[in-house]
């Protein structure tokens, strides 16, 4: 398994505890430990090379900042030349020009083409946009029939039909669409290679005649080395706006979008991150730096759990736990703050070291929602002293609710158990469990 | 819509896509397909693809180098999105930004032909030394096999050379193709045959790696061999999944057992498994649904599937289609599915483009699993028997 680059830069740094300045030999260590957790992530060789070399650069002779470890300190570099490598600002849809607005998603075979198109359009739909959807693969059986079951979901109409040429196809959705009424017009095009000039030949002429505005290579993140020949051969021979990152909901690490945005200079516009229609995110290159650097979120954990949580709040957290008066009013509180985070997965998935171990382990967030209606469905008192809690109690929490007795009985059994756990937390001596409590910062 | 109409609209696609096609591929593919048959013996042919994707890149690497313009054209298209979305961000940082972006791609365009440098050009300085061993470690990286499995492979070559004395070159590069293909030798590359009964082939994998286009041509080629085959549509999720199978089935002329879109897909695997049996036929293939290895619910699904069928037959091959373009998630994909379901064999999917699919190398190296088929195209007919040697040679021309 990878290890995550935190946990290897510490290794490296151990041995150089006490100096105030990184020397050159420490600092290529210290590049190489990168240039290993790259590979591994799939950036190119070469991007990785280049990316490293410039690191470099910036590291030498830097100062230890007083408040960050070397190790720290050395990420907090990367990930900003990652960061502003990905591009730093969010990459909007380029809506201006003739209507309709034309979208051509672009890509290889299975890259997530057809998906991603009928995402895009609940996305723009959602946006108070009005999008139709052309069907412009005629080669492989039922993809015409797959986008027409998906535009149905999503209540957007599609247009397109197996036995005709695409440059057809297009022309006359075109049409229909300036008749209808739509504004936008997203092109789901066959998956090709990129050395099939034939095939090319097809979506450069597709562009010509039509000149859509945005044209989007679709990528599975789970690319490896042979992304930048990709991005490169479509780039020359078609010429593309911007990429759509797909199945970022897998463990791949990622690299891929690196290395294309380190070859093309096109920004990624789009990540698809899941199974269902909703699941298109605009791209953070904050999380995808992280991510291919195998090191969690940190940094928008912090971020999320400074603005999510009241210092406050925090403080008198930090007093009942210690006097062991923490009750289920402080836990609907606790869990609401949390809420505020994102879900839950994602946040777990952010803390270094634990993203690795947290995979396969799924969060059902709808157990957290009945926890919720279960504390809210007891008086002030019952929350403060659970205790009082008897059989008729427990059958009115469990009608207000919509749960059951047996559930209203588990999460007062688990909340028992969680006082007892507090109450060991609170014996090994109060000052140094706050330190440990993350919210501290 | 009626049954009718849709058989007829199928029918009406079908004949059209054929022709349009054929004819526009038929040349170029004639002689691609031909090559790809001899992989084995012809080592001299190998080139052939690799040349062709060469010169595409060679072309592409000349176009962006030579004319200024598209490096100003991709500037200019970066300048329309970037005001926009910037609002408050100072010019300076900016510049910065821009500055090391470039930097890194004229870095890049510089060395653009290292991105596929071929082991035989990297061979030209006739001298083992550091240079020479990074190189050798650089190519298998860019072939994706992944960094751990490539200093492996330069270990063995290394001590391999010592050992013979090597001093040519070209010895060297022969010792690389001999390492890397004794690590694909693993295990039986043919389909195993359920002796006693109907023979079952779960067909498994992420999304999107060419899972039901690999079964038609399998459908196709155990067909060709004299088999009986029925195929079993258990991608019961995807729109329009059933559908894609049907058409191919009817290309190659098998039978389709299927249910409804949303239906329970062990039990269409279940189905299909009787009607073999009911019909004397040797083989069902079942596909299903392409899912993330890292999805618990839809890896749970899979066990079901195989727990089911087995109640009738024992599943005698679980073949996990790869996609050679997959990066070194390909090993963890690998091992999730076959913790799940034991998967038998690989079928590595899309080598007709650049990807060289190094990442089977790991795989069958650390987990056993051997690969069984190849696929090169989009046609019945591209799917070839894995061969260690041709991959070998492809991997490093």
């Amino acid at each position: 398994m990878f290890d995550s680059l935190t946990d290897r830069l510490q290794d490296v740094f151990k041995r150089l505890r006490g100096h105030a300045k990184l020397s050159e030999k420490q600092v290529q260590e210290v590049m190489r430990e990168i240039r290993l957790a790259l590979l591994e992530a799939d950036v190119n060789f070469k991007v990785a090379k280049e990316f490293v070399s410039q690191v470099q650069e910036r590291a030498v002779g830097q100062e230890v900042l007083q408040s960050l470890t070397p190790a720290q300190q050395v990420i907090k570099i990367v990930n900003e030349e990652m960061v502003e490598l990905l591009g730093s600002k969010e990459n909007a849809v380029n809506f201006s020009g003739k209507l309709p607005v034309t979208i051509m998603l672009i890509g290889l075979q299975g890259s997530g083409k057809t998906t991603a198109a009928a995402k895009l359009a609940r996305h723009l739909k959602s946006k108070g946009r009005s999008p139709m959807l052309v069907a412009a693969d005629v080669y492989r059986p039922a993809a015409v029939e797959q986008l027409k079951v998906l535009g149905e979901k999503i209540g957007v109409e599609v247009t397109g039909s197996a036995n005709q040429k695409p440059l057809d196809i297009v022309e006359k959705a075109v049409k229909a669409a300036l008749k209808a009424g739509h504004d936008t017009v997203i092109i789901d095009t066959a998956g090709r290679l990129h050395i099939d000039s034939e095939m090319m030949q097809e979506i450069s002429q597709i562009k010509k005649r039509f000149k859509p505005q945005e044209i989007l290579l679709t990528v599975d993140a789970m690319t490896g080395q042979d992304a930048v020949n990709v991005a490169l051969a479509f780039k020359e021979q078609v010429d593309f706006d911007g990429i759509v990152l797909t199945k970022l909901d897998g463990d791949a690490r990622g690299g891929a979008a690196l290395s294309m945005r380190a070859v093309t200079g096109k920004p990624i516009k789009f990540a698809s991150v899941g199974e269902k229609l909703e699941d298109l995110e605009p791209f953070y290159p904050d999380r995808m730096a992280s991510r291919i650097l195998g090191m969690g979120d940190m940094l928008s954990l912090i971020e999320k759990a400074q603005s999510a949580y009241d210092e406050n709040k925090a403080a008198e957290l930090e007093r009942k736990l210690r006097k062991q008066q923490f009750t289920l009013e402080d836990f609907l509180d606790q869990m609401q703050e949390l809420k505020k985070m994102g879900p839950l997965d994602q946040l777990l998935g952010m803390v270094p070291g634990l993203g690795q171990k947290m995979k396969g382990v799924s969060f059902d967030e709808g157990q957290m929602k009945r926890v919720e209606a279960i504390i809210q469905s007891m008086t002030r008192d019952e929350r403060v002293n659970p205790n009082i809690i008897g059989a008729s109690r427990r059958k009115r929490i469990a009608a207000g609710s919509g749960t059951t007795t047996q559930d209203v009985n588990r999460l007062l059994q688990q909340f028992k158990e969680m006082q007892k756990l507090m109450k060991q937390f609170g014996k090994l001596g109060g000052r140094k469990a706050s330190r440990a409590f993350p919210f501290q910062m | 819509m009626a049954q009718g109409d849709k058989k007829e609209a199928r029918k009406d696609r079908k004949e059209g896509k054929k022709l349009e096609r054929e004819q526009r591929r038929a040349a170029r593919r004639s002689s691609e397909q031909e090559f790809l048959r001899e992989t084995g013996e012809a080592a001299g042919e190998l080139g052939e693809i690799d040349e062709a994707a060469l010169e595409a890149e060679a072309l592409g690497y000349a176009a962006e180098e030579a004319a200024a313009g598209a490096e100003a054209q991709s500037e200019a298209s970066e300048a329309e999105w970037e005001p926009g979305a910037e609002v408050e961000e100072p010019a300076e940082p900016e510049e910065a930004r821009k500055g090391w972006l470039r930097k890194l791609r004229e870095g890049l365009s510089r060395s653009r032909t290292g991105l596929t440098m071929p082991l035989s050009r990297a061979l030209a300085a006739r001298r083992f030394d550091e240079d020479f061993w990074e190189n050798a470690e650089e190519i298998l990286i860019s072939a994706d096999v992944g960094l751990p499995m490539s200093v492996e492979v330069v270990e063995a070559v290394k001590t391999r050379l010592t050992a013979l004395k090597v001093k040519e070159p070209e010895e060297a590069l022969q010792a690389f193709k001999d390492v890397v293909a004794e690590k694909l030798s693993v295990g039986e590359t043919g389909i195993k045959f359920n002796p006693d009964g109907v023979t079952v082939i779960l067909v498994v994998g992420v999304n999107g790696t060419g899972k039901t286009t690999t079964i038609a041509k399998l459908a196709n080629y155990m067909h060709e061999q004299g088999k009986t085959v029925i195929l079993a549509a258990a991608d019961t999720f995807r729109a329009a999944a059933i559908e894609q199978l049907e058409v191919w089935g009817e290309r190659v002329g098998v039978h389709t057992v299927k249910h409804r879109p949303g239906s329970d897909s062990a039990a269409v695997a279940y189905d299909a498994v009787e009607a073999a049996q009911a019909r004397g036929i040797d083989a069902v293939i079942v596909d299903t649904a392409g899912r993330l290895h890292t999805k618990v619910n839809l890896m749970e699904e899979l066990r079901k599937i195989k727990r089911i069928v087995e109640r009738k037959v024992p599943v005698t091959e679980v073949l996990l289609v790869l996609d050679a373009t997959t990066g070194q998630n390909g090993l963890i994909q690998a091992r999730q599915f076959k913790e799940t379901v034991g998967v038998t064999g690989i079928v590595l999917t899309k080598l007709d483009g650049t990807a060289k699919g190094g990442i089977v190398v790991a795989i069958e190296h650390e987990l056993g699993i051997p690969i069984k088929f190849i696929g090169v195209g989009e046609k019945m007919h591209d799917l070839l028997p894995f061969d260690p040697t041709g991959f070998a040679e492809a991997l490093f021309s």
